[in-house]
């Protein structure tokens, strides 16, 4: 390897040929063939290698620089590059791991450390997976946060997250790879030394990564590491994993303070764990700096022992720094301390070392330490040649896309452009070591100071112009107004200026969404859905549990303490139980995911919500120091779900995680099953997604082009969602929290690769780059590819997928083949980067191409409605897609504002335009030749055309079943009533049978259902149409879309119709019967005459009392009446007049009259009339007759006659019911007369009379009544006075009754046997 | 009429153990002038019937039932006109009408060596006509009228101001013509009228059973609790259960239809 790029740098071979070398694989065609420089032809076997080997030389160069400064270098590279020593240490021990943990939010705190062991070469130091372990430890489910914190990649994140304090830890396989073991003293030295007290951590990191190589190196070939790549088999990994007692532990130098031992022995120690308990100490002097979020600060001035004591609880102290030589004093000293404690196999966490700010740092970026940040200066660049030459190679490469991920690699560019040399860096006080270890070219040290760093940086930028300025706004701004830039290179500076200017690619920030419900869907959810009564109701009530559980969720998921699994799992399993009682699963999958999509297609929400970076604006207005201030405090509430580090490890963010935790907890396999199968089905739908033709012609063009980046936007979002959650469900089973040994693996791997996948996805990926959608499918492929267990992608089948998706990767160079947008290619590019670098999927992967694998040519006949040549994309769609592209805009705000987070800075919150779904596809014609005429013409119509007449020809459809059901339906089933009513009168009819009878009569008629529904659609679809469309589209067009209209409208309607017609009626004929058998008193020929009654007269105002109201003064009425009452208690006979009155009132204006307050009524004032003849009710006689007495009051001034006068008026008139006269003769209410001091007997008598006159009862009824009565078991003289009443009221009426038509009678009478049955 | 906690506190805490009959509601109207009278019945029905659903239990005993009983056969037959039923319920705090429930049931078991089924004892209540017995008959009677917070009269009067409102509410949105609303910035889907006053334990049992179901179903929506309500309680705005004591006023609607009007 080292040779090619010496060859390189020493001018012997050009760029060019040497990434022409690059770009062709070994053994296809011959060196000529290819015109590979013969000084490389021998080296060909090195040529898979050497890409890695670039980026980790690139890393291992810059470290120093990187370590001072800010950010930490990318480090992906080199876990790529020595991928080898990923796949084994790393990835077994650590990310991999972690990740997973993650995933499936082990509680366990963990390993970590183990992780960083693996690859990160030094400098990387910080970040990276080393934090994974520190969230780990955070506790279940909260995966979100560790995502972002863990930085996937492998390697690390730039992004210091918690990790960065931890970057100690991170013993980086890498470093050992590249470093040859002279080095680690000279670094050491150099930390010492130059009090720059930034590297110690990672230093420490470093060298324990070394220290690792240089046992490798005892053992093994050094050489063989360098190339970066082993393979998994291959290698030490073993011995990378085997325990501290294999390494020299008791060479202090070589292991320092390295508890890190620990680490990889995926011990975890306790010590490293960061714990987010706060330390709060006030800094006077220094601004929050380092603010790792939660990190305890501790008070700069500390005595060293506090400081120390802090670090060893895992806090690791930020320095102020200002005082910065006190810090460096008390570092020695706790340095040395630590190297005396680091002997002993306790294993003490050598963090301590880390302590210095700038370590980790790139928070940084505080005033205070601005000092240390060096101006870098075009004139103090040394070498520039070769840094040209390495740009070029560099940026080669990254074009080329032989780099796993190039955004990965602009992140580190970026953190070389904002690289902040110490000023020790320039001092040059280069130790001895260093020199010695660069013998040759390629060791040598290039990027030694700032200013080289920069100007490599700015050299790689400018190459890297067009993606950048594919970029958002927010990023160009700071590109273009990055001061280094502007001194390297003033026409990159101005073309960045324009870029900037001319940018529209401003992502916007939308406000969250709330939490909406799915609706109530009539053609899923309602009864006929479902098997049986007892299933729907169940369903409902599930529905309703969900929602709870949701709410219950959303409320406190954030509160501390608050476990998913202990507060909803029993209820989440009870309810699974229930659903499989009945079956319901596939109705509540269906609704799960239903939901899913509501709740996360859009923004993240949740506490990401909060938890989100602020904007810029909110930084402004905070103010740096407040703001991470407040990040701090609120980081301690919630656990953080932001996303950091360029490659982040898949997450479920916001609403996801309940979603997941749902899951989880229900642990239902039946669940799981139909939610993967209804996953599917969506995915499958979705993918489909066909966009319209676009042609430019008419000025809508524009428009139409929204409305399908919208559909386009929907659809991709919801795929991604969805189909992680298949890659979760699918992979579920198969989640191992550590990569499983050789064997287990190849076992598994044999059973499984029996198997075939739920979803066929491979099929669907080729299937997608022949029909170049694969800006559609690829995007969330990568979604669910995202998920793998351990085993998965060395199937055979996944094998396939993932050489396949590596080949598109190889193949999609930006800077070719325009005819593909470049946001759409930079999309799938990213993507892709990312899934390279996720932490289950092989690290082998990228650099070993399998030869085997399928080939296939991206087809370069395009057709324009091929989804991959529309631009769909845009910056908004892209950062939603991967929000870690934020990351770099971070980086750079960072250096500018200087308020460095632990995030580096402030982050920008990405969130979708989500839109609703997609319009519904169009029916299909059944005549072939039919529709190919019409496939004609909309050929040749603008798109609008055929939208408005689909669109029309649908709701047309869909009103006129609406229509036959409000009119012919309607009217069928009036008539069925009609014929039930009479049939059910007949004595023992079979209702079943009768029923059965009238519909099949209905039926014939219902054949009219078709005849109409074509006579509706003739007539509305042209209406519609010539609405629709432009008033001057010609006549023949319109004629044309009109019966096409109307042809599709009635398909649909007719169609629907005749398969359901007989149905329809039956049911609701079905309805009405059972509602006609349920009415009280069915059937009442009389009920028409009471209809009348139903409506207010003419000019009602509605203002009358509420029924209610007079309810209730009848009901206090009867209550003084019945007793018992207060002395003195009366009713006031003027006031019950009125009351009656109002009665009166209240019963003609029937609006808001309900049948119970009127039958309430009407039975209510039967027992007030009872009690008045029984001179129950206390009157007051008031003003109207002052002479109160005793005495009975003569007929005419008893004022009982007055009241019952009105009840006669008020029942005959007002009551639009039947009144239960009859009561009056009930044992009870006679009773009351009996009971009487003074029996009213003339009252009485008139009441009957009132009764007769008023047609309420007729006399002979009344006779009936009053035999009945004489025969109960009253005392005599009550039975004697009965008798007599009887006779004298039969000898006054009985004339009467004769002269009484019966008919008109009819009605109270049976009225009256109806209230009595 | 919205209350704040410590108002609704007040008056419950006066209700303590206070007999559910017109004597203690006027007491009540007299204490709270201020309140309006349907708000105060409402609240006292609902504190009445926590009370009752505490101490349901203890009346339903093999003991306590025999016990009044048996006071009721004694108190009728010493004197059947004064209200033995009434005065037995006051005197163990018991509703009348759950107290004449029960001395029915126990009366129609004896009698008929069954126990009757619910239909019977409930049409029975509705109508003391059809008792066999005349004096018990009378005395239920007295019960279920006196009675002010349970019995058949009270069920109706609550079925009919239910209604009323409701008719009212539609009334109101038919005269606003609107369909599509938002009522202070929130988007309503529908509209729940509750006839009674909103106090913390049937709000929650209203926002488990009705509420949230609709919220489920059909989005957000406003409850109208037209005797007033807790203030405290409308505390779901946000998530989209609006709570008003009387028909909203400022509402917006969607634009489309008042440009066509």
């Amino acid at each position: 390897m080292a040779a090619v790029l010496e060859l390189l740098l020493q001018e012997e071979v050009p760029v060019s040929a040497v990434v022409r070398w690059l770009r062709h694989g070994p053994g296809h065609r011959t060196a000529e063939e290819n015109h590979i420089h013969d000084k490389l032809v021998s080296l060909s076997l090195l040529q898979k290698d050497f890409v890695p080997f670039l980026l980790n030389f690139l890393r291992e160069q810059t470290s120093q620089i990187l370590t001072n400064g800010p950010p930490t270098p990318a480090k992906t590279p080199n876990s790529k590059a020595h991928g080898s020593q990923r796949t084994g240490s790393e990835r077994r021990a650590g990310h991999a791991t972690s990740s997973r943990v993650q995933l499936f939010s082990q509680r366990t705190s963990v390993t970590t450390c183990t992780t960083d062991t693996s690859f990160s070469p030094d400098a990387a130091s910080s970040g990276s997976s080393s934090f994974s372990g520190s969230n780990l430890s955070s506790p279940y489910g909260d995966f979100p946060s560790v995502v972002s914190s863990s930085s996937p990649s492998f390697g690390h994140s730039p992004v210091l997250h918690h990790g960065e304090r931890r970057s100690s830890q991170k013993a980086s396989l890498g470093s050992f790879l590249a470093a040859t073991p002279e080095a680690l003293p000279v670094r050491r030295g150099r930390r010492k030394g130059s009090g720059s007290a930034g590297a110690s951590g990672r230093q420490v990191a470093r060298d324990l990564g070394r220290s690792l190589a240089e046992e490798e190196d005892g053992k093994s070939d050094a050489g063989s590491w360098s190339g970066g790549r082993r393979k998994r088999n291959e290698v030490p990994l073993v011995s990378a994993r085997s325990p501290p007692s294999q390494l020299n532990l008791n060479n202090l130098e070589e292991f320092p303070p390295m508890g890190a031992a620990s680490g990889w022995t995926n011990k975890s120690k306790p010590s490293r764990r960061i714990n987010p308990t706060p330390v709060s100490a006030e800094r006077p002097l220094s601004k929050p700096k380092t603010c790792f979020t939660s990190t305890p600060v501790s008070r700069s001035p500390a005595s060293s022992l506090e400081a120390f004591a802090a670090v060893q609880e895992g806090h690791l102290s930020s320095v102020m720094s200002n005082s910065l030589q006190e810090e460096r004093e008390m570092l020695k000293k706790e340095r040395c301390k630590l190297l005396h404690q680091a002997s002993s196999p306790a294993g003490i966490s050598f963090d301590p070392c880390t302590p210095t700010k700038p370590s980790y740092t790139r928070s940084a970026s505080l005033p205070a330490e601005s000092h240390l940040v060096t101006c870098a200066n075009p004139a103090k660049v040394s070498c520039k040649k070769q840094l040209e030459c390495l740009a070029q190679l560099y940026s080669s490469c990254i074009a080329e896309n032989l780099v796993p991920n190039i955004f990965l690699e602009l992140f580190f560019v970026l953190q070389l452009l904002t690289s902040k040399g110490t000023s020790t860096a320039e001092d040059g006080d280069s130790d001895p070591e260093i020199s010695e270890r660069n013998r040759d070219v390629s060791g040598r040290q290039h990027f030694e100071s700032v200013h080289n760093c920069v100007y490599f940086a700015v050299q790689v930028l400018d190459y890297q112009y067009e993606v950048i300025s594919h970029l958002e706004k927010g990023m160009l701004k700071l590109l273009a107004e990055n001061e280094r830039i502007a001194s390297f290179s003033p026409t990159l500076h101005k073309r960045l200026r324009q870029a900037y200017e001319s940018s529209t690619a401003k992502v916007s920030l939308l406000l969250p969404c709330s939490v909406q419900s799915v609706s109530f869907q009539p053609e899923t959810d309602n009864r006929s859905n479902f098997p049986s009564d007892r299933a729907f109701h169940i369903f409902k009530k599930q529905r309703d549990i969900f929602y709870e559980l949701l709410r219950e969720w959303e409320d406190n998921n954030e509160k501390t303490g608050w476990d998913f699994e202990r507060v909803l799992g029993n209820k989440i399993r009870a309810m699974m139980a229930h659903l499989s009682a009945t079956c319901n699963h596939s109705h509540f999958a269906r609704l799960f995911q239903k939901q899913l999509i509501q709740m996360c297609k859009g923004p993240v929400r949740g506490g990401a919500s909060w938890g989100e970076t602020p904007d810029q604006d909110v930084l402004n207005m905070l103010g740096s120091d407040n703001l991470s201030r407040l990040k701090r405090l609120q980081e301690r509430f919630i656990v953080s779900q932001s996303i950091r580090g360029p490659c982040p490890p898949p997450s479920f963010p916001g609403c996801q995680q309940f979603f997941r935790d749902f899951i989880l907890s229900a642990g239902s396999y039946q669940f799981n099953q139909h939610l993967m199968d209804s996953l599917c089905l969506k995915i499958l739908e979705l993918n489909g997604l066909t966009l319209v033709e676009h042609e430019h012609s008419d000025g809508e063009a524009e428009m139409e082009e929204q409305d399908e980046k919208k559909r386009f936007t929907v659809a991709l979002l919801s795929l991604r969602l969805l189909a992680k959650f298949l890659g979760f469900l699918v992979f579920l089973p198969y989640r191992t929290a550590e990569q499983p040994t050789r064997d287990l693996q190849d076992s598994a791997l044999a059973l499984r690769n029996q198997t075939l996948p739920v979803l066929d996805i491979l099929k669907l990926l080729r299937q997608s780059i022949r029909d170049q959608r694969s800006i559609l499918t690829i995007p969330w492929i990568v979604e669910y590819l995202s998920l793998v267990d351990h085993v998965a992608p060395f199937l055979d089948y996944y094998r396939k997928v993932f050489s396949l998706l590596l080949q598109v990767y190889r193949l999609m160079v930006l800077s070719e083949d325009k005819e593909m947008s470049f946001l759409n290619k930079l999309l799938i590019l990213a993507v892709l980067g990312w899934l390279f670098q996720v932490p289950s999927v092989p690290e082998e992967l990228f650099f070993t191409a399998d030869d085997r694998q399928e080939r296939f040519v991206m087809d370069t006949v395009t057709s324009a409605q091929a989804l991959d040549f529309v631009p769909l994309v845009d910056q908004q769609l892209l950062y939603t897609c991967c929000p870690y592209l934020g990351e770099l805009r971070k980086l750079l705000a960072s250096f500018v504002a200087g308020s460095g987070g632990k995030n580096g800075g402030f982050m920008r919150k990405i969130t979708p335009t989500a839109a609703e779904a997609l319009a519904p596809k169009a029916s299909v014609t059944q005549r072939k030749l039919q529709a190919d005429l019409e496939q004609a013409f909309f050929h040749n119509q603008p798109p609008s055309l055929r939208r408005t007449v689909e669109f029309v020809a649908e709701r047309v459809g869909s009103n006129c079943v609406k229509h036959i059901k409000a009119t012919l339906v309607a009217e069928l089933v009036q008539r069925a009533e009609a014929m039930l009513q009479d049939k059910v009168k007949e004595e023992d009819v079979n209702n079943d049978k009768l029923l059965e009878e009238v519909c099949t009569h209905l039926y014939e008629e219902g054949a009219q259902a078709l005849i109409k529904g074509r006579e509706f659609c003739k007539k509305k679809g042209p209406e519609a149409v010539r609405v629709l469309l432009p008033e001057e589209t010609s006549a023949a067009v319109l004629s044309s879309a009109e019966n096409i209209a109307v042809e599709l409208a009635t398909e649909r309607a007719c169609g629907w119709l005749s398969a359901n017609i007989a149905a329809l009626i039956k049911r609701e004929v079905k309805a009405t019967f059972n509602r006609m058998l349920k009415v009280p008193g069915f059937p009442l020929p009389g009920e028409d005459a009471l209809e009348l009654r139903r409506d207010c007269p003419p000019g009602c105002q509605h203002c009358a009392p509420f029924p209610s109201q007079i309810i209730n003064e009848i009901k206090d009425v009867l209550c003084v009446a019945v007793g018992p009452r207060e002395e003195g208690e009366v009713v006031d006979c003027v006031w019950l007049e009125c009351l009656l009155g109002r009665l009166s009132q209240t019963l003609r204006c029937r609006k808001f009259v309900c049948p119970t307050s009127e039958q309430q009524l009407a039975k209510c004032t039967v027992e007030l009339a009872s009690l008045l003849v029984s001179d129950r009710v206390p009157l007051s006689l008031g003003i109207k007759s002052p002479e109160k007495s005793p005495e009975r009051l003569p007929v005419k001034n008893n004022p009982t006659y007055g009241l019952l006068k009105l009840l006669f008026s008020i029942w005959k008139e007002d009551f639009g019911t039947s009144v239960p006269v009859q009561l009056i003769f009930s044992k009870k209410n006679m009773g009351y007369l009996a009971e009487a001091k003074q029996r009213e007997w003339d009252l009485f008598l008139f009441l009957l009379h009132g009764l007769i006159e008023h047609e309420l009862m007729r006399t002979s009824e009344i006779q009936s009544c009053l035999h009945i009565l004489e025969e109960l078991p009253w005392p005599s003289d009550f039975v004697k006075d009965l008798k007599r009443l009887s006779r004298v009221f039969v000898s006054e009426h009985q004339m009467e009754e004769h002269r009484t038509n019966p008919c008109e009678l009819t009605r109270q009478s049976l009225a009256t046997m109806a209230t009595q049955s | 009429m919205k209350l704040s906690k410590a108002q609704y506190d007040e008056i419950a805490q006066f209700l303590g153990h206070v007999q559910p009959t017109r004597q203690s509601l006027r007491k009540l109207k007299e204490k709270f002038p201020s309140q309006s009278q349907s708000t105060l019945l409402s609240i006292f029905s609902q504190e009445y019937q926590k009370q009752i659903k505490r101490t349901h239990a203890k009346h339903h005993t093999a003991e306590a039932i025999e016990t009044y009983y048996q006071r009721y056969l004694n108190g009728v037959m010493k004197n059947a006109a004064a209200p033995v039923l009434l005065d037995l319920a006051n005197e163990v705090d018991f509703a009348p009408s759950l107290m004449a429930r029960i001395v029915l049931e126990r009366f129609l078991q004896e009698k008929e060596q069954a126990i009757p089924s619910k239909t019977l004892i409930n049409s029975m209540l509705r109508d003391p006509s059809q008792i066999p017995d005349g004096v018990l008959a009378n005395q239920v009677y007295q019960c279920t009228v006196n009675d002010c917070c349970y019995g058949p009269l009270v069920d109706c009067i609550k079925h009919a101001i239910g209604h009323e409102h409701e008719v009212l509410l539609r009334e109101m949105l038919l005269e606003k013509n609107l369909s599509f609303i938002a009522v202070e910035g929130h988007i309503i889907h529908w509209i729940e009228s509750k006839a009674s006053f909103g106090d913390e334990s049937s709000h929650q049992a209203h926002l488990q059973d009705q509420f949230w179901s609709y919220w489920n179903r059909f989005g957000p929506g406003l409850v109208i609790y037209w005797y007033g309500f807790i203030e405290e309680l409308d505390c779901h705005r946000e998530r989209g259960i609006l709570l008003k004591d009387c028909f909203p006023t400022d509402i917006v609607t969607l634009r489309h239809s008042m440009a066509q009007r």
